[in-house]
């Protein structure tokens, strides 16, 4: 029989021949994750860091993201406590504030691989699916734990297979397509699985697989996987990154899955969800009367350079409602600086957009653009959970980059085909 | 004893609010804020021995472990739901708290119930029914045993150098 992705990278790390759903495994990752929350996670450990030091100085990424640049006293001891770590333990890499989102980082660097494992205490590890690897979410305890060890347990995940057919038609993006899945199965629907994308993902641009791998824990998805194709190669080969670094890892023909899902994309159209949860999708056009007062373009979902693009060119040469405040948040500096070369960041200035720097910003309601009680956002981020982007009795919706243009130009949610051409 | 009960997709910022993530990380400054926006009344009530009662994807959302670590610290018993979100569950794992999955017990119990729940032999009684949940695998119960990850961890690292 036939092995899944999952299967197969665990298999391989905990060398073993084949692994099955349930199998408890050891593996070493090849790189531990951790951004702001560094400095809670070493404070757990402070003598066993002195006595035993860290695993490996190649190990940890660090990514100074979360609350940047620092809002308070507290933020700020915390960013100076991890860059004192990072000099004593001569981490490799680490990225400061104004670096980009960790994922974006991650990726961008070339950190995350084909086949390779890495574990993150942040729920959207899961992101390095969209170039083939096997990336997932833990707490800050267990990053403590793997610091020094370099190891840990994994249970072998039970395989969803989501068949892709056709193409997204003009005004649909990858937002769409996976607010829509997971509308379809729900916010539980995919609870431990390894979620792994077939078909003709070809369709699907290194940018649109991000999106889509990253709202895999929105499904409660363990890892969300794109397999290693040309277009993965090219991008690899683009950020640097030598074939010989990667093994090709894709699941066999004959693999077994415990669910099989097939979407046809030309079907889908603009998506929103709803308050409170991420599986409270509905179309663009059917809530078009709702009023907004805050929109947010970017994050670790929707904050790359495409994703401003489509932006820019909806609001080019028009003005943001009045009754709208339009937050541009861009996932890496890299990105910054390339919206800025192809006058992406003008053309959002000129229509009326704050831009923030690099980092997480408004998403998870620590600054930079927070809700009062009765406000309501449209956002580009991937969790439009009660309270969590400030008060909790504001209300996040969210959509697609264009969705959310479009809406800043009108002050209500708007389907952005109407806007378009 | 207080039975706490909630729905389904309960998610961690509605556990514990990203906006204090940064800034609370000790169980002394996690408790004001647990459950905040789900349940107000929760952090300033909650008791030692007491039991919560959820639906399905209990703890999903952020990997962030406050309420994990508050709701161990505050004594919570266990956490009987319909099931889990697993970053969640992981780090119940790490920091010893009783989580079971049991959507049957979770159906049965109506406000008033008595519980009780008995770790070791694997059962938990909700009124006059009783529901049996399995014994977790080896290598979880090895962690659970030394009282969490890290202390697990403390005593590996110590036999090897």
């Amino acid at each position: 029989m036939g092995m899944t992705f999952a299967e197969k990278v665990l298999a391989t790390y905990a060398d073993e021949k084949e692994t099955v759903p349930g199998q408890i495994v050891t593996v070493h990752p090849d790189h531990l994750l951790t951004h702001d929350n560094t400095a809670a996670i070493i404070q757990k450990i402070p003598d066993e860091l002195n006595q035993y030091g860290i695993a490996s100085t190649d190990l940890p990424i660090i990514v100074i993201d979360h609350v940047v640049p620092a809002a308070s006293e507290k933020t700020a001891l915390n960013h100076k406590n991890i860059r004192e770590f990072v000099n004593k333990h001569k981490i490799k890499h680490f990225y400061d504030a104004g670096e980009g989102i960790c994922h974006q980082v991650v990726v961008e660097k070339g950190l995350a691989l084909p086949g390779k494992i890495l574990l993150g205490s942040d729920s959207h590890t899961c992101s390095y699916g969209a170039v083939g690897a096997f990336s997932s979410g833990i707490d800050r305890t267990e990053a403590a734990a793997l610091l020094l060890t370099g190891q840990t347990w994994l249970k072998v995940p039970q395989s969803i297979k989501v068949i892709l057919e056709n193409q997204l038609s003009s005004g649909v993006y990858a937002k769409d397509l996976i607010l829509h899945i997971i509308g379809d199965i729900s916010a539980s629907g995919a609870t431990y699985c390894s979620v792994e994308y077939h078909g003709d993902i070809d369709q699907l641009s290194i940018e649109d697989r991000f999106t889509i791998a990253n709202m895999g824990v929105e499904m409660g998805a363990k890892n969300s996987v794109f397999f290693v194709d040309q277009i993965s190669k090219k991008y690899l080969s683009s950020i640097g990154v030598n074939e010989k670094e990667y093994s090709e890892v894709c699941a066999d023909e004959d693999a077994e899955y415990d669910q099989e899902l097939t979407y046809d994309l030309s079907k889908v159209v603009p998506m929103i969800a709803k308050p409170h949860t991420v599986d409270n999708t509905t179309t663009a056009e059917s809530v078009q009367d709702i009023d907004i007062q805050q929109c947010l373009i970017g994050t670790c979902t929707n904050g790359r350079l495409s994703d401003l693009q489509v932006a820019a060119e909806i609001v080019k040469g028009k003005t943001v409602n009045a009754n709208v405040r339009l937050l541009i948040l861009p996932a890496s500096r890299t990105i910054l600086k390339q919206a800025l070369n192809q006058g992406i960041i003008q053309t959002l200035v000129d229509a009326g957009a704050m831009i923030l720097p690099p980092g997480c910003g408004p998403c998870l309601g620590a600054h930079q653009g927070v809700l009062s009680p009765g406000e309501r956002c449209l956002s580009t981020a991937n969790r439009n959970f009660k309270g969590r982007m400030g008060s909790k009795d504001a209300e996040i919706y969210l959509a697609s980059p264009a969705t959310v243009a479009a809406s800043a130009l009108t002050g209500h949610i708007t389907d952005p085909r109407e806007v378009m051409n | 004893m207080t039975v706490w009960k909630y729905g389904d997709d309960i998610n961690t910022d509605m556990l514990f609010p990203g906006k204090y993530t940064y800034t609370c990380s000790t169980p002394e400054e996690i408790k004001p804020h647990l459950l905040e926006d789900l349940d107000p009344s929760f952090a300033d009530n909650v008791k030692e021995g007491d039991i919560i009662f959820a639906g399905k994807n209990f703890g999903c959302g952020s990997s962030r472990e406050q309420p994990v670590v508050g709701l161990k610290d505050v004594g919570i018993k266990a956490v009987i739901a319909k099931s889990f979100a697993r970053i969640f569950y992981r780090a119940a794992i790490n920091q010893g708290l009783l989580l079971i999955e049991s959507p049957k017990a979770v159906d049965a119990y109506s406000k008033g119930d008595k519980v009780t729940v008995d770790a070791d032999d694997g059962v938990i009684q909700v009124g006059d029914e009783t529901f049996h949940f399995p014994q977790l695998p080896p290598e979880i119960i090895a962690i659970q045993q030394a009282g969490g990850l890290l202390p697990y961890v403390r005593k590996t690292l110590k036999k090897q150098k």
